[in-house]
């Protein structure tokens, strides 16, 4: 309960700051009340609070929650000239900090309902921060196609819900579960219900064939709100999707396994193959969000063996990469005329040392090499799948790793290989809070793979 | 402890290095070699007086992934780790030669990946193993691709890309190993009961995916299309640490995890990989003879010697590993040797391209002398280090298939067809105008063949303490596979 007055307090606090004056201290303000957010998950530990038997506080949720507003934290500070904007520096505040109360909904959730107010909460604000850049024309579009999507993902999330609730007449996920478990054989409308969930929430993180809104929204959203999207938006959906599936349909899972499976083999190959071809990294690294969707549904599918934690590590590993790069992405961004294709990072090294580093850093743990934390958590992906029969899956894993590797390297070999070109030679000069930024997310990622256990053993 | 120490002090010189200016580079890299070397000494006596509780170490590192900390070291191990830290001040002091731009990084790189490789020569944690064995690869990899020749871009990232393919079927046999283990632990001793419980067949296929990631590394035949390439594009400091000391990960890795953890596998389907290892012999001694480049004939050659490695260390009895540990050392220092003298020519005459090359003995007498005990010691003539390694590895290869090793055993006359060769075009013959006025060697280059002399011809005449350091480490060894 406290985490939700806490956030939604911040945002419609952010929503009149404008009036009130705070522009100066409410970056501050933010920050601290994300801090505190996480000190009140951590207080919460092994409480279990039920609100309204419509959220529980479950351990699941204030770890995901953790994560997620720790996530947002290092985003907040690396997207501080998004909020220097004179005009819409409230609205900016006051919509993040809504879709974060969206994603708390969302790992908490026990109640069909809140999962599609969760949803709602944190897709409205999204549209719009999408179309934030209101003079670009890509921006606009994007904010569209997802708005129409979206929508439909939306209604097919409402119709699932309403079907189950029509065969088990309750909307609450442990009644859902209760009845499922018990009934011997199952209505054919639950499977419908399940299906039209499952695709909306495939909708959410982007699961292939659901995926295709996915780049063009990415590339043409501004690229804060890209590095948002893949973060905290993509975790909390995951939250999500693990959270109905382990509760309501845990009876079921023999038949939306192999759906599942073949979901996430197809995204796997499908992102990695169409990343590689990508000579834009805005775009290339929206492919490889897919991708890394691919392989948190693993997660999904071994439920059997207690793989939250599992999801929860990846989650954190995977969010710490994607913010380092994609800081470093603006930042390059903004010293190379607003370009942002491969060669635009020619000779990074020459031009600043900490970015060529942290880059090459989340690049290569996201393309899972050791010593870095995703290493560990592709590792524990495979083994999660070997151990749950799903060779063939681990196999198509390797493969879509190798080929991740080809297109993130291509990025570190024109960093460190190649010498800048003439008009590209000005060295870089990082302002202080992205300095920060890349330091802390490089710890983070040696750290995490040195001590996996402090996020995989807490679930 | 010591052990840690032996991993961790490069590791903490690579840090200091990029904390101080480009000037303090070359002292701090070459002082902390020195001190590695030393360490090495001291630990081959900690071994030897038999102190092994001052070499172990076990911390957990992961409880819910069966993942330690551990590592330990053996005879095996110990002589690894002295050649590691044997070749690594040469290359240092001989990389002083050349200016090298952003030199702090360099050597950083090189420390991060002698601390990455005794990290693989000590591991006694499956998951571990695999973690250092890829730590070693991101270093070496930066290094060719910053320093390298031209297209090293594309050459040093089919290189990048071979090894990692090579080394994800390691990982995923070693997962299914983890698997099959009841504790679900990583520790050497539990997947070396684990691999010996598994039916033949498994083994086998567990075996392949091995030498599959070690095939690549080594190289053998067919999966060596990247060596000679990356060889030729890598600095001469980086093709040093390439071919004398990480090949040997691969062939350590053999005797350490292969013919230990899947010995029925080895005895079954062993012949495929020893005659996958005798035609790679073969064939890069035969390409070798065609080179028209010193450097690629270098690398073929190379290519020959780890063939015979592995073909003796599957042959698994006493005389081919003793060899195939022998040959090791030697093949690390004539590495160093035949790329020094490659480096000093290419430096005066800025080709190694031998047709162009004639005379070079006017160069400077001493040098033409020091560069052809090295040719000896390539064509394993008695009493130099070669020999010892290259008759036991034959005799090892010829007692378990009288066949292969007599194939095998062609590669000395071979080696004496490309070697004697190369040297007879490049120092012999007359000596063209353009190559008359060379400078003569510098004290450096000098003192580092010289040191290269003295150690083949030591080893060579006295190989004793170097055989006695591995020897009881092998006969246990054999004793548990039996």
């Amino acid at each position: 309960m406290k985490e939700l007055l806490l956030l939604s307090g911040l945002g419609v606090l952010a929503l009149v700051s404008g009036l009130l004056n705070l522009r100066k201290i409410m970056m501050p303000l933010v920050l601290t009340g994300l801090l505190a957010n996480i000190g009140f998950c951590i207080y919460d530990w092994n409480s279990n609070e039920l609100v309204y038997n419509m959220l529980m506080m479950d351990n699941f949720a204030l770890a995901f929650s953790i994560i997620f507003s720790a996530t947002a934290f290092l985003w907040f500070i690396s997207a501080k000239d998004y909020f220097a904007d004179d005009n819409n520096f409230s609205d900016h505040y006051a919509l993040v900090l809504f879709t974060l109360t969206g994603g708390l909904l969302l790992v908490s959730f026990t109640n069909m309902v809140m999962l599609f107010l969760g949803i709602e909460i944190l897709s409205i604000p999204l549209f719009v921060l999408v179309g934030s850049h209101k003079t670009k024309l890509r921006s606009n579009e994007a904010a569209f196609k997802y708005f129409l999507l979206g929508s439909f993902a939306s209604a097919f999330m409402l119709f699932g819900i309403t079907l189950i609730y029509g065969i088990t007449g309750s909307f609450n996920t442990q009644a859902i579960a209760v009845f499922l478990s018990q009934a011997g054989t199952v209505h054919a409308l639950v499977f419908a219900g399940m299906l039209c969930i499952l695709m909306s929430l495939a909708f959410k993180v982007s699961a292939a064939p659901f995926h295709f809104w996915a780049p063009d929204v990415y590339q043409g959203a501004p690229t804060h709100i890209t590095a948002y999207m893949s973060t905290v938006v993509k975790t909390v959906a995951f939250a999500a999707f693990f959270r109905v599936f382990q509760t309501s349909f845990g009876a079921m899972q023999e038949d939306y396994m192999l759906a599942l499976a073949i979901m996430s083999a197809v995204t796997l190959l499908v992102s990695n193959i169409t990343a590689a071809v990508q000579e834009n990294v805005k775009r290339m690294l929206a492919y490889s969000s897919i991708s890394h969707a691919g392989f948190m549904l693993i997660t999904v599918l071994t439920i059997r063996t207690h793989s939250a934690g599992i999801l929860l590590y990846y989650a954190m590993v995977y969010s710490i990469s994607s913010i380092c790069a994609f800081a470093v992405l603006k930042q390059v961004k903004i010293h190379s005329g607003g370009r942002e294709m491969i060669s635009t990072f020619k000779g990074l090294l020459v031009r600043n040392k900490l970015m060529a580093f942290s880059m090459s850093l989340a690049l290569l743990s996201m393309s899972g090499i050791p010593p870095l934390a995703g290493f560990m958590a592709k590792y524990m992906v495979f083994v999660a799948a070997i151990n749950n029969d799903y060779l063939w899956l681990a196999v198509v894993g390797v493969i879509a790793s190798l080929i991740a590797v080809f297109y993130y390297f291509k990025i570190i070999i024109v960093m460190f290989g190649n010498t800048p070109d003439d008009i590209d030679n000005s060295t870089i000069i990082l302002p202080a809070h992205i300095r920060i930024v890349l330091v802390i997310c490089c710890i983070g990622m040696l750290l995490l793979a040195v001590m996996p256990d402090i996020l995989l053993t807490i679930l | 402890m010591l052990t840690l120490l032996l991993i961790l002090f490069p590791f903490l010189t690579a840090l200091l290095l990029m904390s101080f200016s480009d000037k303090m580079a070359r002292p701090i890299a070459l002082g902390s070699a020195v001190i590695e070397l030393i360490l090495a000494c001291f630990t081959l006596f900690t071994l030897q007086n038999g102190q092994t509780g001052l070499l172990g170490l076990n911390y957990t590192w992961s409880s819910s992934l069966g993942i330690s900390f551990s590592i330990a070291i053996d005879g095996i191990s110990m002589l690894m780790i002295l050649i590691a830290s044997l070749v690594m001040p040469l290359v240092i002091y001989f990389s002083f030669n050349k200016q090298y731009n952003n030199p702090r990084l360099l050597y950083a790189l090189m420390m991060v990946m002698q601390s990455a490789m005794i990290g693989v020569f000590c591991a006694a944690d499956g998951f571990l193993f695999y973690i250092f064995w890829e730590i070693a690869l991101i270093p070496i990899y930066f290094i060719c691709l910053m320093w390298g020749g031209e297209n090293r871009q594309r050459i040093t990232f089919k290189f990048f890309i071979y090894t990692l393919l090579g080394s994800l079927f390691m990982l995923l046999a070693l997962i299914y190993v983890y698997l099959q283990s009841p504790e679900r632990s990583f520790d050497i001793q539990v997947l070396y009961a684990a691999g010996r419980n598994m039916s033949v067949i498994e083994q086998g296929w567990v075996m392949g995916a091995f030498f599959l990631a070690f095939a690549v590394k080594m190289p053998v035949f067919p999966f060596h299309t990247w060596q000679p390439d990356t060889y030729y594009t890598a600095p001469t400091a980086g093709v040093i640490m390439l071919s004398g000391i990480m090949s040997k990960m691969a062939t350590y890795g053999l005797i350490r995890w292969v013919l230990p953890m899947v010995p029925q596998g080895v005895f079954e389907y062993g012949h495929i990989p020893i005659i996958l290892s005798v035609i790679s012999i073969i064939y890069a001694s035969c390409i070798s003879i065609i080179q028209k480049d010193f450097k690629y004939l270098i690398a073929y050659a190379s290519i020959a010697h780890l063939g015979l490695i592995s073909a003796g260390i599957l042959s698994a009895n006493t005389q081919s590993l003793q060899g195939a540990l022998i040959e090791m050392l030697s093949h690390a220092v004539n590495t160093v040797g035949l790329f020094v003298v490659y480096d000093i020519i290419v430096k005066r005459t800025g080709t190694s391209e031998m047709s162009r090359l004639g005379g070079l003995r006017a160069i400077d007498s001493s040098f033409a002398f020091m560069f052809f005990i090295i040719v000896l010691s390539v064509v394993a003539l008695p009493f130099t280090s070669g020999f010892v390694g290259e008759f036991l590895l034959i005799l090892g290869l010829f007692k378990n298939s009288p066949v292969l090793g007599s194939i095998a055993g062609l590669s000395i006359i071979l080696g004496v067809v490309y070697m004697f060769r190369s040297f007879q075009t490049m120092m012999l013959g007359p000596t063209s105008p353009s190559m008359l006025g060379l400078p003569k060697l510098n004290i450096r280059e000098k003192s580092t063949l010289f040191i290269v002399v003295i150690l083949i011809i030591v080893f060579g005449v006295y190989p004793k303490p170097i055989l006695a350091i591995t020897e009881n480490t092998i006969k246990t060894l054999l004793e548990g596979i039996q």
